[in-house]
């Protein structure tokens, strides 16, 4: 898993391209993601990289941008 | 005595704070005075009754034992149907509190506060089951927690995690003189809530209304004033209380969290939900509708993800609605606002194709103003006037 696979799973889950231009855009802020969003981020995350992420650990002031996201799977991998 | 009702609670309180502001400020540790305190406060607070002091002693062990009998269970297996049955325990006793008066049971078992600490016991069994609470909790700290004598009447429900790292960081006497100010800031916020514009609202306006009003208004124009104040009551009166919980929380160094971020200048209905009653709306979110959607979304059920989420908000507001007591304008209300959240919902969807309705000020205006009185109806079902 790689940086650029998040961006482009990101970019599918929300449908805008903002998230390649600007990576520390704020998601939640932005109406880009919400509950249901997250959700299915979590089941991508899951199908694509295999990382499991309980529910009750995605806190949205630490998962809120495309490369905190990134981040936090990069620690998980 | 009710917490934040009267003088003599806020005196007695700021009489026993004091040597927690002292340590504070020396930075040193007021764990163990804080500890002391709450069982007085506590004992203030339920000893005027002792039906409703056994209640709370029973429930507290009771939900005590269970958090921690399922932890230990956790460490070693994981069956699903050990979880639903721990969490079923769990709100057994808010249920029987909630359906024993419609049976003719008063006064049976209930005490104040009886919901806002089962949202943190369920909180404790889900997050166990998640995996999260790998580390042996101390009995006595999980009692603090559940038991927190600034939010253990009406919250903001806290979390676990959240609230035991804040229980475990002494601050330096810099960091704790911040967070005393502030704490005395949003105390003086709660008085002029509660204690002067909830006040001045109820006594003036909401006495009178809706249907005394002397030929100033006609019926309907009654039924809408009692509407908009009774909201503003609502908000003032529940948003000054969080403001002493918060307020008082931070004095003893624990920064619980805020439950009202300027609710009526919310922009859409969703955004409302992210501003008022937050420490609820978002257990309901985390603990309610994302599991449910997950849960769902990965048995396949329903194709239709959309279908998903939106029985999902009918579970979330339906619950919401009858956790406020068992009566059909609650659960009306809790409809309504699902309602409202999922036409909210397709129309953002669909705007996000056709891009009818862009983003400026002026829709914002817009949007806050629609909001505004999409929200106060609400409030106005809620009431119970209407049936």
């Amino acid at each position: 898993m790689d940086q650029q696979q998040v961006l482009e799973m990101l970019v599918e889950l929300c449908e805008d391209e903002i998230i390649v231009e600007n990576p520390d855009i704020d998601l939640f802020e932005e109406g880009l993601l919400d509950s249901f969003g997250t959700i299915n981020l979590l089941v991508e995350i899951e199908n694509r990289f295999n990382i499991s992420v309980p529910i009750t650990d995605f806190n949205r002031e630490e998962w809120n941008t495309p490369n905190r996201i990134a981040g936090k799977l990069a620690e998980r991998q | 005595m009710t917490p934040y009702g009267n003088i003599a609670f806020f005196v007695i309180i700021g009489l026993l704070l004091l040597p927690t502001i002292l340590l504070g400020l020396r930075g040193k540790s007021s764990k163990r005075y804080n500890l002391f305190i709450s069982v007085i406060v506590l004992a203030l607070i339920f000893g005027h009754s002792l039906n409703g002091t056994i209640s709370l002693v029973l429930f507290t062990v009771f939900q005590v034992v269970l958090i921690v009998a399922y932890q230990r269970y956790r460490l070693q297996q994981n069956s699903g149907t050990i979880f639903i049955i721990a969490v079923l325990l769990s709100i057994l006793p808010l249920i029987l509190v909630k359906v024993l008066p419609i049976l003719g049971l008063h006064h049976l078992f209930g005490f104040l506060g009886v919901s806002y600490i089962t949202f943190k016991a369920v909180q404790m069994i889900l997050e166990t089951r998640d995996g999260l609470m790998k580390e042996k909790i101390s009995v006595v700290e999980l009692v603090y927690f559940l038991l927190f004598f600034p939010t253990v009447s009406s919250g903001p429900i806290d979390r676990w995690r959240r609230f035991t790292k804040d229980f475990h960081t002494v601050p330096s006497s810099e960091d704790y003189q911040k967070l005393l100010l502030s704490g005395i800031n949003y105390i003086f916020v709660g008085f002029l809530y509660k204690f002067i514009l909830a006040y001045l609202i109820y006594n003036y306006t909401l006495i009178y209304l809706p249907n005394h009003t002397y030929n100033y208004l006609t019926p309907f124009q009654g039924q809408l004033a009692y509407m908009y104040m009774y909201s503003f009551y609502l908000f003032f009166d529940f948003a000054g209380y969080s403001a002493f919980a918060v307020g008082v929380s931070r004095i003893m160094g624990i920064q619980t969290p805020i439950n009202f971020n300027r609710p009526f200048a919310s922009r859409n209905i969703k955004d409302f939900w992210n501003r008022w009653h937050m420490s609820l709306s978002f257990w309901f979110r985390d603990y309610v509708y994302m599991r449910f959607v997950l849960w769902m979304t990965k048995k396949k059920w329903l194709k239709n993800k959309f279908a998903i989420s939106y029985i999902g908000f009918f579970l979330l507001f339906f619950l919401m609605g009858i956790w406020h007591g068992l009566e059909w304008h609650f659960v009306v209300y809790g409809l309504y606002h699902a309602l409202l959240i999922i036409s909210f919902d397709k129309f953002e969807r669909w705007n996000k194709k056709h891009k009818r309705w862009p983003k400026n000020k002026w829709t914002h205006a817009i949007g806050v103003i629609i909001t505004f009185h999409a929200v106060c109806f609400g409030f106005y079902i809620f009431s119970g006037t209407l049936f």
